[in-house]
């Protein structure tokens, strides 16, 4: 059921903010041994904020949007006096004494939090598997992962664990694991959100944005996150339009780009292909008109992103020295070696890579051959959307070139990990808007994800075409089911 | 003459960390309070907790932007901030944010008059290569002995972390310790006429580090560079430069090298120590902060900031010298402080004797002013009523001396002179009939006296001009008394 549907049976009394949420605390307490979703489940906090809403109402309150609405948070969003820990022993115990920007609107908008989510660790990866605390699940299938690094988030909202959450999206981490759940996830303009309190992986990159059922859902939570925020000076000035009254705008007449590259990729699915031409052809039938567009420099996008997005993390990450919170090695031999031991011992091996391949990216005599190439082909890869927004709309993909993959499958091969990535990746690096809606499932009955891509701040026009197409080829006719998870 | 002192030549520059007297921190609103207890001034921003982000505080920027003026220095329309990385427990972040290779200002100069006892004042241009705006680091408290060697741990007080820093770099254009001390100095007095910092260097809001070589003569090659740190004064500064110039020519002179090396200046021992080797330089991994976006300062910004310059303190010196006629070394003192120079400009725009005003502001009222830890703005005693004390003695109504007894109660209360003097009843007696009835009455008390003097004893003139005064308190014209005395000793 949609959050709009969900309002109104909570306006009506029909439920209760507290019968929604013991509902949800026990859907968790279903899944949540096959699943790991979450990393901590908020259940007291959940409860009491349900029963303040449900006092409010019925002392006739006018209550915001989202009064009463379960939702789930990445855990690399800081919420006051609950544990973040981007899924790290580093910040095992961290206790943030501050509120993200984006949970802040939320809780002023009513919405209740149920609990932090899973990641990978500090959102460095597309499965999920290198958070410190134990892997997720993918709730159409338990062996398979859930993408990531957003895959808690993502698998929540698919397994009915909640009604919508929040991830980010650096390289993909909201699509990919929306696309391998069946569920929407949506990525917004660089700068349209706020970055206050969400913990820095790659900051040019980083952007938070909504899982959700419907993209009316997703929708909803972008009118209450978005807008400018002068706690971050990367946050768009630029005023929000009402996301959920352009749902219903014509979309007769709209162009959307088939990005030639994209299509042509080695790797890419043939059941994904399938799945995604069958979405564009749907989109024809509305009365958009699809033409072929070229990117030349997109599939750049990944060797650019594991320079510039490492780069960044390595300074971003340098702050975790065990000197002011987080972990500290019991190694008290010198200062250098504590800072190193806690560094060694706190971080995953992924997130050691990364520091490791930013730190050598940065360094004297490598930095004009890789950090500064990197940026002049972020700008090319820029331009390249600049002249395809030039002649449409929107652009169309595949969300990642393959379904959800088994767990452990690339655990030990980075490379092919970060393939998964490719087709989202470009979108980050351009700044650009862009959602994965579900078109489909594969042979083993796997959600397929399809991409659309808008120009900068068009996040209307985004969220109306996925919502005609949502409400239209009705591809999702099929839930995880309760059976699937033992 | 190869080998001998005198043609050796030092090549020092300088780079000046200035603190920006902004209230709060460069990037957050935490308090930028000096002296008090550890770790009070801090928030989030400040400690680097995750998920904070830094917002350049505009204040920051017009202070940067104001000082790079003052300093000539070309104002960049676009610049941007950047990471430099190295890990230090009192870098929070384990990065600074500062500027790299496109800081705010380049390419600028300053006049610096460079005055030593028994050598003739010149003024010196020297030239400054950027200011740039950075965050400030904490302090590392070493625990458990008096010495870093022996310490057992360390403690870490973040409440100067995040203070906005203007780091200005001079060109390598200083040849002698005094230069180096000399230009040290303008620049703070600079700083403090715009009120963009208060240059404290016992409280490190204005730090110096000293880069210096020696050659044999301007034509050759560069020496290799030493730096040298931790002087707390203008004069550790040159001595620092004079001893570590000395230092370097001997070394050349006795065939050993010259080590790349950052030094200590030791005040108690007044000699440079090596502190560590600088063979590899750093590499700090530079690259523009993702969190900030560029800087803009647009012409119309420019043009406001400007506009609300001051007059600085060589425009002042020089006007001091052709428009007012003062000496340079009087126009240096009265400029030194921008609240003296005020001052003194507002008791000579009074009305007053430009002469008069420079040696009682020079004289009495900045000792007083010393004495009692004061600045010249604070000052009771009003320009305009300091003007008017002048004018009196000027027209002889009152006698220097009566002056200095006055001063000390117009200092520590204000007020007008003429009132003061009036009520005390301390005006000078200037009128020749009253005197003359007073030197009447003292001769004919002093019948003995007049008959010596008469009879050729003409120092007794002192005696009676004593006796005068004595009756008067002081308060007789000398000039008119020592008159009508003459004329009446002498009848």
């Amino acid at each position: 059921m949609a959050i709009a549907e969900w309002r109104k049976q909570l306006e009506l009394g029909e439920v209760s903010a507290r019968e929604l949420v013991d509902q949800k605390l026990s859907r968790i307490a279903e899944v949540e041994n096959s699943l790991h979703a979450f990393l901590v489940v908020t259940a007291d906090r959940a409860r009491a904020e349900a029963d303040r809403i449900d006092e409010a109402r019925a002392a006739g309150e006018v209550l915001p949007p989202l009064a009463g609405i379960p939702l789930a948070i990445k855990d690399n969003l800081c919420t006051k006096g609950v544990k973040t820990t981007c899924s790290s022993r580093m910040l095992k115990n961290f206790v943030p004494p501050y509120e993200s920007t984006v949970t802040e609107r939320l809780w002023k908008s009513g919405a209740v939090l149920l609990g932090k989510t899973n990641l990978d660790e500090f959102a460095m990866g597309s499965s999920t598997e290198t958070s410190a605390f134990g892997a997720t699940s993918n709730p159409w299938n338990l062996k398979m992962v859930p993408g990531g690094s957003s895959g808690g988030s993502a698998a929540a909202v698919a397994s009915g664990e909640c009604l919508a959450s929040l991830g980010s999206d650096t390289g993909g981490s909201i699509r990919q694991p929306a696309s391998f759940c069946g569920v929407v996830g949506l990525k917004p303009t660089y700068g349209r959100v706020s970055r206050w309190g969400l913990v820095a992986f790659a900051s040019s990159l980083d952007q938070v944005g909504p899982f959700a059922n419907t993209v009316a859902d997703a929708a909803e939570v972008l009118q209450v996150i978005a807008g400018a925020d002068h706690r971050d000076s990367t946050c768009l000035e630029a005023p929000v339009p009402n996301y959920i009254e352009a749902l219903s705008q014509p979309v007769t007449g709209l162009r959307i780009g088939l990005i030639k590259e994209c299509f042509d990729q080695q790797g890419l699915s043939s059941a994904v292909k399938d799945s995604v031409m069958n979405a564009a052809s749907h989109l024809q039938k509305l009365g958009i008109e699809l033409v072929e567009v070229s990117c030349p420099r997109f599939n750049d996008g990944i060797a650019t992103y594991y320079v510039i997005a490492p780069s960044e993390a390595s300074a971003n990450l340098a702050r975790y020295d065990g000197v002011k919170y987080g972990y500290r090695s019991e190694d008290k031999d010198s200062l250098l070696s504590m800072t190193a031991r806690s560094r060694a011992e706190g971080f995953g091996s992924e997130v050691q890579r990364r520091i490791l391949i930013g730190t050598y990216a940065l360094s004297a005599g490598y930095v004009d051959a890789y950090y500064k190439k990197a940026q002049q082909v972020r700008t090319l890869i820029r331009r390249d959307f600049d002249n395809a927004f030039q002649k449409v709309d929107l652009l169309l993909t595949p969300t990642s070139p393959s379904t959800a993959f088994a767990s452990g499958a690339h655990l030990n091969d980075p490379l092919s990990m970060y393939i998964s990535d490719l087709l989202t990746i470009p979108a980050n690096l351009a700044g650009l808007p862009a959602i994965s809606l579900p078109c489909g499932f594969d042979e083993k009955g796997l959600p397929i994800g399809v991409q659309l891509i808008a120009n900068v701040l068009d996040e209307s026009r985004l969220l109306q075409v996925s919502h005609q197409y949502e409400q239209t080829a009705k591809v999702m006719s099929r839930r995880p089911s309760a059976e699937l998870i033992p | 003459m190869q080998g001998s002192e005198s043609t050796w030549e030092a090549v020092i520059g300088l780079e000046t960390h200035v603190q920006l007297g902004t209230d709060s921190k460069i990037f957050t609103s935490a308090s930028t309070a000096f002296g008090d207890q550890p770790n009070t001034h801090i928030d989030p921003v400040v400690c680097g907790l995750p998920g904070t982000l830094p917002v350049l505080n505009q204040k920051v920027l017009e202070y940067a932007v104001k000082a790079a003026m003052a300093l000539n220095l070309k104002i960049a329309e676009h610049s941007k901030f950047d990471r430099k990385q190295y890990f230090y427990p009192d870098l929070p972040k384990n990065y600074q944010i500062s500027q790299y290779d496109e800081p705010i200002a380049e390419d600028g100069w300053i006049d610096v008059e460079v005055a030593e006892k028994g050598k003739d004042t010149y003024v010196k241009k020297i030239g400054i290569e950027r200011l740039h705006m950075e965050e400030d680091a904490g302090k590392l408290v070493h625990a458990g002995s008096d010495r870093l060697a022996g310490s057992t741990h360390s403690l870490v007080d973040y409440n100067r972390a995040g203070v906005a820093l203007a780091e200005i770099v001079s060109k390598p254009d200083l040849r002698t310790g005094r230069e180096a001390a000399e230009y040290a100095s303008e620049i703070r007095r600079i700083m403090r006429y715009l009120g963009v910092s208060d240059g404290n260097m016992q409280e490190g809001s204005l730090r110096c580090d000293v880069n210096i070589s020696v050659r044999r003569g301007p034509e050759e090659p560069f020496g290799t560079k030493v730096e040298i740190k931790n002087m707390n004064s203008f004069s550790a500064i040159q001595k620092a430069c004079e001893y570590e110039i000395k230092r370097q020519i001997k070394a050349y002179e006795q065939g050993e090298a010259v080590v790349q090396e950052t030094r200590l200046w030791d005040e108690g021992k007044q000699t440079t120590k090596s502190m560590r080797s600088k063979e590899g330089s750093s590499d700090y991994r530079y690259f523009p902060d993702p969190d900030l976006g560029p800087i803009e300062v647009n012409a119309e910004l420019r043009d406001r900031w400007r506009a609300a310059l001051p007059e600085l303190p060589a425009s002042k010196r020089k006007r001091y010298v052709e428009d007012f006629g003062l000496s340079a070394y009087d126009a240096r003192v009265l400029t030194d402080e921008l609240a003296m120079a005020s001052y003194f400009e507002a008791v000579v725009a009074a009305g007053s004797d430009v002469k008069s005003a420079s040696n009682w502001i020079t004289g009495d009222l900045a000792a007083y002013i010393n004495a009692n830890k004061l600045s010249f703005a604070e000052l009771v005693f009003s320009p305009k009523d300091l003007a008017e004390m002048i004018q009196m003695i000027i027209k002889g109504q009152i006698s220097g001396k009566i002056a200095k007894e006055i001063l000390p109660e117009l200092l520590a209360n204000g007020g007008s002179p003429k009132k003061l003097v009036e009520t005390k009843g301390l005006g000078m007696i200037s009128d020749t009939k009253e005197i003359t009835l007073i030197v009447e009455e003292l001769l004919k008390s002093h019948p003995d006296e007049v008959q010596a003097f008469r009879g050729g004893k003409k120092k007794l003139l002192g005696f009676f001009v004593g006796q005068l005064m004595k009756k008067t308190g002081g308060k007789a014209d000398p000039k008119l008394a020592n008159q009508i005395l003459n004329k009446k000793l002498n009848q």
